[in-house]
């Protein structure tokens, strides 16, 4: 697809709301691309307009929560009890989940620009309260055992509905995560699958620095996970994951994505202060510049 | 009246197939029953309460309505942001049992007294707190909240049994039951310190003084019109509670009677020390601690001193 017509493409995203309805000659890897970066650009829109920060561990998620809200988790409604179930539990990347929620259509464009507003539903952390959200979190090392127990939920209840677990790799770091993750693989919840944002960063330093969990795939497979290790940017890759996985038996799984923090915006990407800095204006002009430059 | 309370769930899961039972491998000789009968529904989770919260959490998302299973201290506060961020934020209906209370577990220590869950537990608007006296009531109040829409937090204790007298298994949420009259003074009781005040108030009478006996139940909704009416133009109240004496029941008097203007005179009855080092029987320990019915005793004598001397 030529730059033109992917532009095109997002401009109808833009003015329309559901992507699936709006492009539909695209093919299911470009459309996700696109939607990366539109998940990008409201990013920076966003945190710009309301001066915060967390604008880099949101960039890091940006081509994760693409992957999913694009087609590889199952969507009908919010209201729909079989609907996949998905826990941000790095809920401080909220953001990136509030522009994927937009662009299937189950938030308009006035309400995501409510973020951090007065009187919005749309904080830095997500809430139940808000439709289209399954979990509120913000405390980290809670999602986990959530999903662990959506995840059992839907194995008691014979149902086939999956369940999402967002994580950071510092969350790993907080002993309830240890807790469900030994529960999970006790109880073979194959319908459990955790994504953990591996960008080696955490809010004041480097985790190799801070608390070295390297290689993170021994960990989880000592509890008796299924792992698989991807390219956290590479939104085919991670599709094709998750399609194979057998979610109706054996392992839970957890895809470990490899993410540059920051990823998209040159003078963010893997520097620790970008974890709470809010861009000026110049850094924000650059910033969509060169989102909007990017593949 | 952890066995009548197990009993009773037992009961309510055969009529209704939401009730989950999840515990932090505590529970021998008490939740067999449910596990036998339920094995699809009960989970020994193993020694993770948060986990253990948040698994209730996700279950009830579902529909369910998960009890999870522990002692006091490890139920309330080991899990207490899990409670906070998962049931209590989410209006979901978990259940945390907490069994024991108080130095229910004497010889156990510190670690295993409960002395401050129903303190942590009643600042949290968003979830029932009800610490039932005996085990008629304990399966009463079960029967009529175990389908409330958000959360419970259910103070259980360990002692299989007893019955008060004069209560027959009467509870309503947000209300006081009363189990004795007398004008000198009253004394209120949180759950199962109701047998000490009640038996302070037969040793009371011994020596003239009358005592009202009011048990309190449920401190999320809190009986705050009872007291308030119940209070008024009381001259002495004395509070009883298993608790260290900030945050529960007394803190409860206190803020009522400050909050409507009464005149009474409060003493607040309870734990006021780090409970460290010596240890001994439950009973032992309540009297160490001034809550055996001779502690109830004492504490209204120097109550009754202090508020009006010349009446003694």
């Amino acid at each position: 697809m030529s730059e033109i017509a992917a532009n095109v493409a997002v401009e109808q995203v833009l003015d329309g709301g559901a992507l699936d309805s709006h492009v539909p000659q695209l093919n299911l890897e470009t459309h996700v691309e696109l939607m990366a970066k539109q998940i990008r650009l409201s990013i920076l829109k966003q945190s710009r307009r309301a001066h915060v920060g967390h604008i880099g561990s949101a960039l890091s998620i940006a081509d994760i929560v693409a992957t999913l809200y694009g087609g590889a988790m199952t969507l009908p409604s919010p209201d729909d009890p079989e609907r996949d179930r998905l826990v941000l539990s790095k809920g401080h990347a909220a953001l990136a989940l509030y522009s994927a929620l937009t662009l299937i259509g189950w938030m308009s464009e006035e309400q995501l620009d409510t973020y951090c507003a007065d009187a919005s539903l749309l904080g830095v952390h997500p809430e139940r309260d808000l439709r289209g959200i399954d979990f509120t979190t913000g405390s980290l090392g809670h999602g986990l055992s959530l999903g662990a127990g959506a995840a059992l939920a839907a194995r008691m209840q014979h149902s086939d509905r999956r369940n999402f677990v967002v994580m950071s790799d510092a969350e790993c770091n907080e002993g309830s995560v240890w807790e469900a993750a030994m529960f999970a693989g006790q109880h073979g919840l194959g319908n459990l699958i955790a994504i953990i944002d591996l960008n080696g960063q955490q809010a004041l330093g480097y985790t190799k620095d801070v608390i070295d969990l390297a290689p993170m795939h021994s960990l989880w497979q000592a509890f008796k996970w299924d792992v698989h290790e991807v390219d956290g940017h590479d939104v085919s890759a991670m599709a094709k994951t998750i399609d194979s996985l057998d979610t109706r038996a054996g392992r839970p799984h957890v895809l470990i994505a490899r993410t540059i923090f920051g990823k998209g915006v040159s003078y963010m990407q893997s520097l620790i202060k970008w974890h709470y800095l809010p861009m000026s204006e110049d850094q924000y002009v650059q910033a969509v510049a060169e989102v909007e430059a990017g593949s | 009246m952890r066995g009548a309370f197990i009993r009773t769930l037992v009961e309510i899961a055969r009529e209704d197939p939401k009730v989950v039972l999840l515990t932090g491998d505590l529970g021998f000789t008490v939740v067999e029953p449910f596990a036998e009968e339920f094995p699809d529904r009960f989970y020994n989770v193993g020694v993770a309460e948060q986990n253990m919260v948040g698994l209730a959490t996700g279950l009830a998302e579902a529909g369910y309505i998960p009890f999870v299973y522990s002692i006091v201290t490890f139920a309330s506060l080991r899990t207490y942001e899990f409670v906070r961020n998962g049931p209590i934020a989410h209006q979901l209906p978990v259940r945390i049992v907490g069994i024991g209370g108080g130095f229910d577990y004497g010889t156990a220590g510190l670690t295993h007294y409960g002395l401050e869950d129903l303190g942590v537990m009643r600042i949290q608007p968003g979830i029932t707190v009800v610490v039932p006296a005996d085990q008629d009531q304990a399966a009463a109040a079960l029967r009529s909240t175990y389908n409330l829409p958000g959360p419970v937090y259910y103070r259980i204790g360990k002692d299989d049994g007893r019955t008060l007298a004069g209560l027959e298994g009467r509870f309503r949420l947000g209300c006081t039951e009363r189990v004795r009259e007398g004008d000198d003074l009253t004394l209120i009781a949180a759950g199962s310190m109701a047998y000490a005040a009640a038996a302070a108030a037969e040793k009371l009478a011994g020596l003239s003084i009358e005592a009202s006996v009011l048990i309190v139940s449920s401190l999320n909704p809190a009986p705050a019109d009872d007291l308030a009416k119940t209070l008024r133009g009381v001259p002495v109240v004395v509070t009883v509670e298993a608790h260290y004496v900030n945050g529960a029941l007394g803190s409860l008097a206190a803020e009522i009677i400050a909050e409507n203007g009464l005149g009474c005179r409060l003493f607040r009855c309870g734990v006021t020390d780090t409970p460290h080092g010596l240890v001994g029987g439950s009973s032992y320990m309540s009297d160490r601690y001034g809550l055996s019915a001779d502690g109830v005793v004492r504490s209204a004598l120097r109550a009754l001193e202090e508020a009006a001397p010349a009446a003694i």
